[in-house]
């Protein structure tokens, strides 16, 4: 109940288009996106998160990563990396 | 064997600890160098020994590979999922799903990154952490001072192209570069005309191509032009970038297609062309977008089409005193052709003399408009302001000066003189005030005339040898400058000289309008005067009877007597006014005081006058040089003198 609050309240926010979120293994378990768009964004963002963080642990292995942005042209992706889950919110925004 | 020594020792002593003592040193055998055995030796003097102090290096040679990169996409399919799950049932994956999020850490972590996300998210509505700010505020100038790095050489290779088509022959010329042209699209593409403009110095082995450069590739040109003739300037029609028109050395006109080859496609018949090398070549605005017209130094304007180079549509004699007469003519060196004024050109002659016309006056006389004669020497370079067209640039002798349509008598601008002649020169296409001079000991100046008018702003050396022609590329930031041995070097001018700057278009404005109008108060002034002159001296020839002409020996042989005659009656003055000084010291009688006085009064009056001479004569030979109303009026006001 409380996830579905959270992530309701994350969706209601201005410029937000979507929000999946992702388990360890690259299931996207929740999304507010259709079927193909969220396996493409699963898929992908999950590897780059995975090569994000092991960069940050390879520089300094008491570092870990604790928030992602891929600033687009049209978007903005917003990943949150957690232990089991992956959070992935995907706004748009206007210049 | 034979036993040397025999060392016994009891068994019960085995095991003892052994006592050392200690003795002092004791030399036990000494051996004395033997001389006798050094005879065997051969002494060596000096002994060369090696020392190395330096790393120990080895050479390697890397190639690299060049990678491959091909742009692939990928498919995705779903998968990931735990073997018992089939992806494409929903139902099993509904129930997955749920079963994840019943999970207790599922729901922790989820929180957790709930507001780590929303903090993101609300950070982005708040504020645009990458928006544009200042955006309006045009860029700082930044102050760097002026520069300009070489880009690119293009070296004319007289020594190795032009070796291998004339068969090795040492003795091959360097050819000037004489003109240069841009592409009129691409601007990575230089034509250049090579010539050799030294008075009938034509060698019987030099090379008569010009060269289609490409900057991409500075070691070969890209097309060779083999005309009949040494081209003295080359020309892109800027409507359509194949076609390139030359005038050659020997009068006649040629025009190319890049398309098909490196021979002219046609050119004009030698009867009907110019006697002289052609020295100046524009294309027209024209709806067909193939005329230009053609000047050369035998003192004829020529238009040609194109498509008929047999004979030209029309010509014009540059005689100034408009009588069309061939003998004279001035040469023509330059020619400069706007697009936005179709009908009016100008020409700048050897004569130093710039001459506007007009194409479209009905008779031939008419078409010469105006002439603006300033220059000691010919007119190498004439350029309009692409800002002002009213303003335009001239360069010849030592300076470069500066003229505006409307004042005749003089440039309105102009440079200091400099040690070596200036030969060609052109506005900037971005700034209003900046020009470029190249000179023949091979410096190239930019000017900004805003910023400062007695120097250049960046004064650089190019070669050794002089520059012969400049060329400005289109976006106004690299220029071309060829010389006298046949190399174009491009120079790539730093931003401040080619960025427009805030105010400069209303400051270069008011600049040129503030010269202006000084330059016509100038001439309404001289004008004035001379009118004046003119009245006066008409006036005086009624009284006073008619003076034989005097020629300008006359003049000064009389000027100069007079001269003396005052600098006499000075003298005299001075004399007697001491020797009157000495005798009123002496006390004297009431009649010397007297006679003082009197001879005073008339000393003045004489002073005066010959001061009135003084200056009259002064003013004589001030304008000895011929102004003729002044001495009637001299003689005038020696008679009321003498009177």
């Amino acid at each position: 109940a409380e996830v579905e609050e959270t992530l309701k309240r994350i969706q209601a926010h201005k410029g937000v288009m979507a929000t999946i979120v992702i388990n360890a293994e690259g299931i996207p378990i929740r999304t507010t996106l259709d079927n193909s768009t969220t396996v493409q964004y699963a898929g992908l963002l999950h590897q780059l998160t995975m090569k994000a963080r092991s960069t940050v642990r390879d520089i300094d292995p008491q570092n870990d990563l604790t928030f992602l942005r891929i600033r687009s042209k049209k978007h903005e992706i917003m990943v949150a990396p957690g232990n089991i889950s992956v959070k992935i919110t995907i706004e748009l925004y206007v210049l | 064997m034979e036993i040397i020594y025999v060392y016994t020792r009891k068994r019960s002593e085995f095991g003892r600890p052994c006592s050392f003592s200690d003795r002092p040193a004791k030399v036990s055998v000494d051996i004395p160098p033997d001389p006798s055995m050094a005879s065997n030796f051969i002494l060596r003097n000096p002994v060369d020994s090696y020392v190395q102090h330096g790393s120990d290096m080895s050479e390697h040679e890397v190639n690299t590979v060049r990678v491959e990169v091909e742009s692939r996409g990928v498919n995705h399919v779903e998968g990931g999922w735990p073997k018992d799950i089939n992806p494409q049932e929903v139902e099993q994956t509904i129930r997955f799903r749920k079963k994840v999020e019943k999970d207790e850490n599922y729901v922790n972590t989820i929180t957790h990154l709930g507001t780590l996300m929303e903090h993101c998210v609300k950070q982005n509505n708040a504020i645009n952490i990458y928006e544009e700010y200042f955006g309006e505020e045009m860029a700082e100038v930044e102050d760097e001072p002026p520069s300009a790095k070489t880009i690119n050489v293009i070296s004319k290779l007289t020594s190795f192209f032009d070796v291998l088509l004339s068969k090795r022959d040492p003795n091959v010329t360097k050819r000037t570069a004489t003109h240069l042209s841009w592409h009129p699209d691409t601007s990575k593409k230089l034509a250049v005309a090579y010539s050799s403009l030294e008075f009938q110095q034509n060698m019987k082995d030099m090379n008569f191509d010009s060269y289609i450069w490409d900057l991409e590739n500075p070691n070969k040109p890209e097309l060779v032009l083999k005309p009949s003739s040494p081209l003295v300037i080359l020309e892109y029609n800027p409507k359509d970038s194949h076609v390139l028109v030359g005038g050659c050395y020997n009068g006649q006109m040629a025009y190319w297609d890049t398309r098909k080859g490196g021979l002219p496609v046609e050119v004009s018949t030698v009867e009907v062309s110019h006697r002289d090398p052609v020295y100046g070549a524009i294309w027209l605005q024209s709806k067909t977008g193939t005329e230009c017209f053609s000047a050369s130094t035998d003192g004829q304007v020529l238009w040609w089409d194109i498509r008929k180079l047999s004979e030209p549509t029309e010509t014009l004699v540059l005689d100034i005193t408009r009588k069309g007469l061939l003998e004279n003519a001035l040469g023509a060196v330059t020619l400069e052709f706007e697009p936005t004024m179709p009908t009016k050109f100008m020409v700048g002659t050897e004569q130093g003399i710039v001459i506007a016309c007009n194409r479209k006056a009905k008779t031939p006389p008419e078409k010469i408009t105006s002439t603006y004669s300033g220059h000691h020497g010919p007119v190498y370079a004439l350029a309009r302001n692409p800002f002002y067209p009213k303003i335009f640039l001239t360069v010849g002798d030592w300076t470069a000066r500066i003229w505006s349509e409307e004042t005749k008598e003089s440039p309105i601008m102009w440079t200091k003189y400099h040690l070596s002649y200036l030969t060609d020169g052109c506005w900037s296409t971005m700034r209003p005030a900046v020009f470029f001079t190249t000179r023949s000991d091979g410096t190239l100046d930019v000017w900004d005339f805003l910023f400062k008018q007695n120097d250049p702003s960046l004064s650089l050396k190019v070669c050794d040898e002089p520059l012969s022609s400049l060329r400005l590329q289109d976006n106004g930031c690299v220029v071309g400058c060829g010389s006298k041995l046949g190399t174009v070097t491009l120079l790539e001018i730093s931003s401040g000289l080619c960025t427009l700057q805030r105010n400069e278009k209303t400051l270069a404005t008011a600049m040129f309008e503030r010269e202006t109008k000084r330059e016509k108060i100038l001439e309404a002034r001289h004008r004035e005067l001379r009118l004046k002159e003119r009245a006066r001296s008409e006036g005086q020839e009624l009284e006073v009877e008619e003076k034989p002409v005097e020629s300008p020996h006359e003049v000064l042989d009389r000027v100069r007597r007079e001269f003396f005659e005052v600098i006499e009656a000075e003298l005299q003055r001075r004399a007697q006014a001491e020797t009157q000084c000495l005798r009123g010291k002496v006390p004297g009688t009431g009649q010397t005081d007297s006679h003082s006085r009197d001879s005073l009064p008339w000393g003045w009056g004489h002073g005066s006058a010959s001061a009135f001479q003084i200056k009259d004569c002064e003013g004589e030979e001030a304008a000895v040089q011929g102004e003729e109303s002044q001495l009637p009026k001299d003689k005038e006001e020696e008679e009321e003198d003498a009177a």
